[in-house]
Parts: structure tokens; sequence; C-alpha cells
């Protein structure tokens, strides 16, 4: 340390830093340093010639470190890196000394702003010359990939990693592939039937020979790290033989046990024994352990009589697999806002009352009336019908966020009505309608002009009934008038949110969520499908609310990612890590306490680090009561050296 | 001691994911704020030792300001921010018995598009530390 030979190279960056701070001043202030043994300014420090200037001044002055006070790290931290690198230094021996965005472009006192710039690369002349030279971490790679989630966004990913040569296992907990898509009728701005282009890609997954498809299955633990995950995973018992069962149906007629059917959202019911939709993926029945009666105690048996095929197996169990591999896609997508926390339009308490994806099931040629828009309660055809936008959404008592897709299924929930019912009159309550996105706002504007659907801008305040005859109660805030609109149904465009179990698996998998729940993403513009935990990606209506052509979009996006990952045969893992010092260190166990990572472990009594698990945040470091844990290149030394040299 | 000149003397560690981007935003923005404040890059607030804080005062330091990722689900270490708002807390009682106004510390979640917010607290903290006079050590 004592013997480091620093260069400190101060740049102008034109008139941006040098109009504020005198950089020659900085420059022969800092000469005084006993470590500085080669100080200079420049116009432009990452031009060629600034480039040119610190190589040359490395190799004369036989420098050590160098210290470049120029703009934010994020902005040409690499650039000098690079320069040091060629030149024969280590990639840590070159730090950046900040002094535009947090000195010259914020001060106008020329005096004090130097003063401050000095300062600034002092510290970091004292944080650099205890800079150890590191190097980064290398590991190999299990060219595997798990996608979590079947629904279209998780399908994609699947295909396009293992189209790329790459094993893909997707785990899907529901019984089976297709997520909310298969749920939807049409789909805007086309109007493409959902089920026509989803299942194709359904029935490409499960043909594909690189993806392993484990549905009614759950991770419930991963441990390891980037390239080398270790997943275990819960498969729940299907009690049919896929293999063996013909989707004949025998089993469904004989079965004696009634429930809601949740993919026709309570619209209709199923048995015990049932396939979620006919085109279903695994194409084969499935039993619900909750409603059937033949499980355990054995008191039915039905259904295992009529089976021909003596596909059921009503011992079938819990399996645990384990699996190891090197990138993770989360697809987990969405759910739709609990309607019990809306009390005032009436859902759950008027029959008629539904949510948008009933309708969509209404609108369904396989749905509960095979495309008939009828009322829930008589199966009339309504004439009136309201939809009503921003159920939740943008409303600081429920979420704050826009929903983003509801604007454009309403537009299409109305289009498909005044198709089936063309003498009706569709009215659409909405706020602001949002419809950005290729031809959408086309769309709406067709929907409004050339079907003749009302749009009331305003929210409304609730939904009542009257003699038996629901009415929508509004304010037109474009005319300033109260309305009251007697309709014949209703349908919410209920706020989309996190899947419940989407928290619990964000802790598995030691990713943040924001505060709605929804994964988070490194940095919104610039990494939108990366975690902070490298090798786990996103994608999807899990991470925000979007439509399908953007989850499609960001699940190849994150493919392309997990791709990137896995075609590497080494990957490197940057050094700045937790040290212990055994001699000091006790074994009390306060840092694997606090470790985000699980990367402390204590072992014979000693502190352990797991060199790729840590992600260098130092919360070890500062928590250690022996100062036994050190992060490296922010070690206690070092960070008291920068404050001694500041104040 | 005339407080009118007093120019206090601020060091503030700033997270690197979430505090320092905003200040970096703050430049990019051009908003002006005293020039009483120090950055120190460190990688998360949860890695600011008490002892930083309490040497930073012992030095001559008039203010101390932790800067942060929003809780509760901003930290890039996941909880490195409720780390540093325990350790905050802490401080806070333990300064004011040696004699220190725990005021002296401050804690801010300042996200990376929060440059706006950065300015305004620098500006605040160094206003209420001229109010409060340099710090006084026995």
């Amino acid at each position: 340390m004592l013997n480091e030979r620093v260069g400190v190279f101060v740049c102008h960056c034109g008139r941006n830093i040098a109009s504020t701070v005198d950089v020659k001043k900085v420059a022969e202030e800092i000469a005084k340093h006993p470590n500085v043994v080669f100080s200079t300014d420049y116009k432009y420090m990452c031009s060629d010639p600034g480039q040119k200037l610190i190589k040359d001044a490395i190799r004369e002055n036989k420098l050590t470190a160098v210290v470049v006070a120029a703009c934010s790290p994020s902005m040409h931290e690499t650039t000098f890196r690079k320069v040091c690198k060629d030149m024969g230094l280590n990639w840590y021996k070159c730090e950046i000394a900040n002094i535009r965005e947090q000195c010259s472009w914020v001060h106008t006192d020329m005096k004090k702003a130097t003063e401050k710039a000095i300062k600034i690369v002092k510290s970091t002349v004292e944080k650099v010359i205890r800079n150890e030279p590191l190097t980064p971490i290398e590991l190999g790679i299990k060219k595997r990939c798990l996608v979590i989630g079947g629904g279209i966004a998780g399908m994609q990913a699947a295909l396009d990693v293992a189209n790329a040569g790459y094993e893909v296992i997707l785990v899907e907990k529901s019984p089976t592939l297709g997520g909310r898509m298969a749920q939807l009728a049409e789909t805007f701005p086309t109007l493409d039937c959902a089920q026509c282009i989803l299942t194709p890609k359904m029935v490409e997954v499960a043909r594909h020979p690189k993806i392993r498809i484990l549905t009614l299955s759950e991770v419930i633990n991963v441990d390891g790290f980037v390239g080398n995950f270790r997943v275990r995973i819960k498969k729940n018992p299907r009690y049919i033989d896929v293999d063996k069962c013909i989707m004949c149906g025998d089993c469904e007629k004989v079965c004696p046990v009634s429930v809601p059917n949740e993919f026709d959202r309570g619209l209709t019911l199923r048995k015990a024994i049932y396939i979620p939709f006919p085109q279903a993926v695994p194409p084969a029945y499935v039993i619900d352990p909750n409603a059937c009666l033949g499980l355990n105690p054995i008191i039915c048996g039905e259904c295992a009589d009529a089976c021909e095929q003596q596909a059921i197996n009503y011992d079938d169990s819990v399996q645990y697999i384990e699996e190891e591999v090197g990138a993770i896609i989360v697809a987990t997508g969405y759910e739709l806002y609990p309607k019990e926390k809306i009390g005032e339009y009436g859902y759950g308490k008027y029959i008629d009352v539904i949510d948008s994806l009933q309708y969509e099931r209404l609108l369904s040629s396989t749905g509960p009336t095979g495309g008939k828009i009828v009322r829930p309660s008589d199966g009339k055809v309504p004439k009136r019908i309201a939809f009503i936008q921003c159920v939740g959404s943008r409303d600081v008592n429920h979420v704050e966020y826009c929903s983003k897709i509801c604007c454009m299924y309403t537009a299409k929930h109305a289009l498909m009505y005044k198709h089936l019912v063309p003498d009706g009159q569709a009215y659409v309550f909405y706020i602001d309608i949002r419809a950005a996105g290729k031809g959408y706002e086309e769309f709406i504007k067709r929907v409004q002009e050339e079907y003749g659907v009302i749009y009331i801008r305003g929210k409304v305040s609730k939904v009542y009934e009257e003699d038996g005859q629901l009415i929508v109660q509004a304010v037109d805030t474009l005319l300033g008038k109260e309305l009251e609109v007697p309709v014949d149904m209703v349908v919410l465009a209920m706020a989309i949110i996190p899947r419940n179990d989407a928290k619990h698996l964000a802790e598995i998998l030691k990713v943040p969520t924001d505060k709605y729940g929804f994964f988070q993403e490194v940095h919104p513009k610039l990494r939108p499908v990366e975690s902070v935990t490298n090798g786990i990606f996103f994608c999807g209506a899990g991470q925000a609310p979007k439509d399908i052509s953007e989850s499609v979009a960001q699940a190849s996006a994150a493919a392309a990612k997990a791709i990137d990952l896995l075609s590497q045969d080494v990957i490197y893992h940057e050094p700045i890590i937790a040290h212990i010092n055994t001699d000091l260190c006790s074994g009390c166990g306060v840092c694997e306490s606090v470790c985000p990572f699980g990367a402390i472990k204590i072992v014979n009594k000693r502190a352990e680090i797991n060199e790729i698990l840590c992600e260098g945040c130092g919360a070890c470091s500062a928590a250690c009561p022996a100062g036994a844990i050190q992060l490296k290149n922010f070690r206690d030394e070092q960070i008291v050296s920068m404050l001694k040299a500041v104040l | 001691m005339k407080s009118n000149g007093f120019e206090p003397r601020i060091i503030a560690f700033l997270c690197r994911w979430c505090a320092y981007a905003g200040a970096d935003l703050a430049g990019v923005s051009r908003l002006e704020y005293p020039p009483n404040i120090v950055p120190i890059l460190m990688p998360c607030s949860g890695r600011v030792d008490a002892q930083y804080v309490l040497l930073a005062f012992k030095n001559g330091a008039d203010g101390v300001l932790i800067g942060g990722c929003h809780t509760p689900n901003d930290c890039h270490y996941i909880s490195g921010n409720y780390k540093a708002l325990k350790r905050y807390a802490l401080l806070r009682k333990y300064l004011k018995d040696i004699g220190i106004n725990p005021r002296r510390l401050r804690i801010e979640w300042i996200s990376a598009t929060e440059g706006q917010k950065f300015a305004r607290v620098i500006e605040e903290f160094t206003n209420e530390l001229k109010k409060l006079g340099p710090l006084k050590l026995r």
C-alpha cells in the first residue's frame, strides 16, 4: 500500500467539469498525496488521445494504480479499467472519482466545488491504494433451463431455449399447459381466436424432444447459483396414467361429485375427475383430490370401474424431483384482484355482475354457453350491458398502477357483444383510454365509431338493483352530469395482480418483488428481464401487467438471456465478495443470519463463504462483531481512510 | 461562535444502486444543492457499519447521511435497507446517549429516478445542520 504508485487524471469534460471545478488545482493538490507520483488534467480523458495519455503515464511512471476524476463510474468506469488492463494493471486498480454528476453539475461556486472535488479525488486515492488486485471467479455451467409457469410466456420461453438446443424443464402448477390465454375467447386487436393460436403452441411444446413438462408441479426449493442451480420440485399426483388415458370421458359420466369449474370461473360445474378443457396438454383426465370421494377412504371408486383403460390409480402419490439447471425463467402470470375487496359494484351480490374472465368464458365457443352472451341469472340475452374499467386499478384504495390490458380487452368485449347482439346497447365506463400499441388506437376508434358503443368518461360509484333492475350510477365527467344507467348485465375489468404464491416463490428464488408483489427486474429500462440473482430471468404478467404480444416478446427476451448464459462454457463471477479472517472469527453465526443469499455457513465453528453465492452486499461485514468478515475492496480500513481523507 | 458563516461537513454513504444513482440523476438534471456533502459510494446501505457513522462524527463530520433503496422491496440485495434502518434506529439512541443530537444522522430512501429528492434532502439536511451548528465533542 505504501509503495503504491498512483496516477491521477483529471478530466475537463470539455467545459462540463472545468467551468465549475478548477481542474488544474485539483491535479496540483492531489500531487501532494504521498502515493500520487503523477497527476495531470486533460480536456477529454475518455477520448483516444486522453486514453493514450493514461497509457503513456502508466508506462513512464510505472504506475500501480489509477484514479480518473471524471464523470460517474456508471459512464466510463469500464472504459478506463480497460485502458489500465491493456497496460497490465489489475481491473480493480483503477477507480473513478465522480466530480461531474456529483460535483461540477450540481454546484456553481467554483471555490467550494473545487474543494469538494479535491476531497472526492483524495478519498478515491485512499481507496485505490488499498484495493486488492482481484480475478473474476470462474465457474462451469449446467446447460439446462428451468421454466416456471406453463402459460403463453413460459411456453414461448421454453420453446426458444429448447430450439437453441438446450434441455428445458417446464414446471406448471395446474394440470395443463395453457395458462390464462387458454381461458380467453378472441384476442385484440385482430380477433384471432385465442385457442386457435394457443393450442398449436401447446402441442409444439408437448412434442418437443428437448422439453420435459411437469404439470401439477411446484418448485419448492432452489439452492446453488448461476449456472449451477439445484431445484427441488414437488409433483402432485394426477391419479391418472397419462399414457393410458384416451380421454373417452367414461369416468366423468359416472363421477357423482360436482364442484364449481375454476376454468369457467365458477359459471359451470365440473366433476371430481375432469379435464380442464378439451385441448389440455397433457391430454389426460385428472382427479381433484379435494373433491374425490374415492381416494381415502375408498367409498366410491366409480370412475375406476368405468375406465376400460385402467388408467386410474388411487394410490398415486406425491413425487419429489431434483434437477440441476444453469438458468431459471420465471413466468408465473397473474390473477384478478379479489372480488371480495370491491363491494360497491355488486360482484358476488348480484349474479349478473361478472368479471372480465367470466365474460371471456361466455364469449368462448367452448365455454359454458357455447359462445352466446346470456345472463347467468335467467339465461336471457342482455339488451343493455355495461363494461366498467379500472375496477381496482389506478385506485389508491386498491392498486395504484394501471393494469394496462383492460382498455383493450374491454373494447374487444364490447365489440364482440355487438357482433353477437347487434340490436343491444353497450356502455363502457372509463377513466382514460390507454391504447398504446400497434393497431390498438384504431381498434378502439372502430369500436366507438363503427359499432356505436357508448363510451362514458367517469368512474362508476356503484352498481345497485332496483325492482330487479341493475343500475349503474356514475358521473359523466365530460358532460358534468350524474347518470343512472339501467342495464341487464355488468362486466367488471378487474385489476391484474400477481399470483398469490408468487411472493413465496420469490422467497425460494431469493429475488425481490416490487411493492405489489410483481417480480422486480434489475433495471426497468436496460435490464428488463433479469433478476438481481444472476441466472434468473422474468417474463410475462408476473413481472408486470402486460398483454399477450408483450408477454411473448418478453419471453423471447428472457429466453435469449438464458441462451446467452447457457452458451458459455465458463462464467465469471464478480470477485468483490466477503472474505473471512478465520483467526478473528468466533463462529457466532451473526453473518449467516444476515446474509440474504445463504452464502455463509458455519462449519467447524468458523464462518465459510460460498464465493459464488456471495453477491457482495457487505451486510455480513457490517454485522460481524469481531470485524472478521471484510468485503473485498470495501474493507473497514478503506472506508475509514476514505472518511478521514474528506474530513 | 457565529453560526452565520458556518458550513457543515456532511458525509453521505450512498448505496450504489439507488441513492448514488439518484445523486447522479440530480447531476444529469443540473439540480443545484449545497456543496457541503461528500459522497462515499457503498455497495449497499446495509454495508454501512455503525462504526463508520461514529468515526465520521469523531473525525469532524457535522452530519451523516445514509442513502439507500426504498423499503420495502427496492433493495438490490433484498433486505439491506432494513438492516440499515435497524442500525439507524439504534444509532440514534446511542448518539443521544453520548450527547450528539440524533438529528445529525439521517437516513433516506432515494431511488435512481429521484434526483429531485436527492437535491432536496441535501438542501434540507444542510440547512438543518446549519441551525444545529458545528458538532462539538468533548
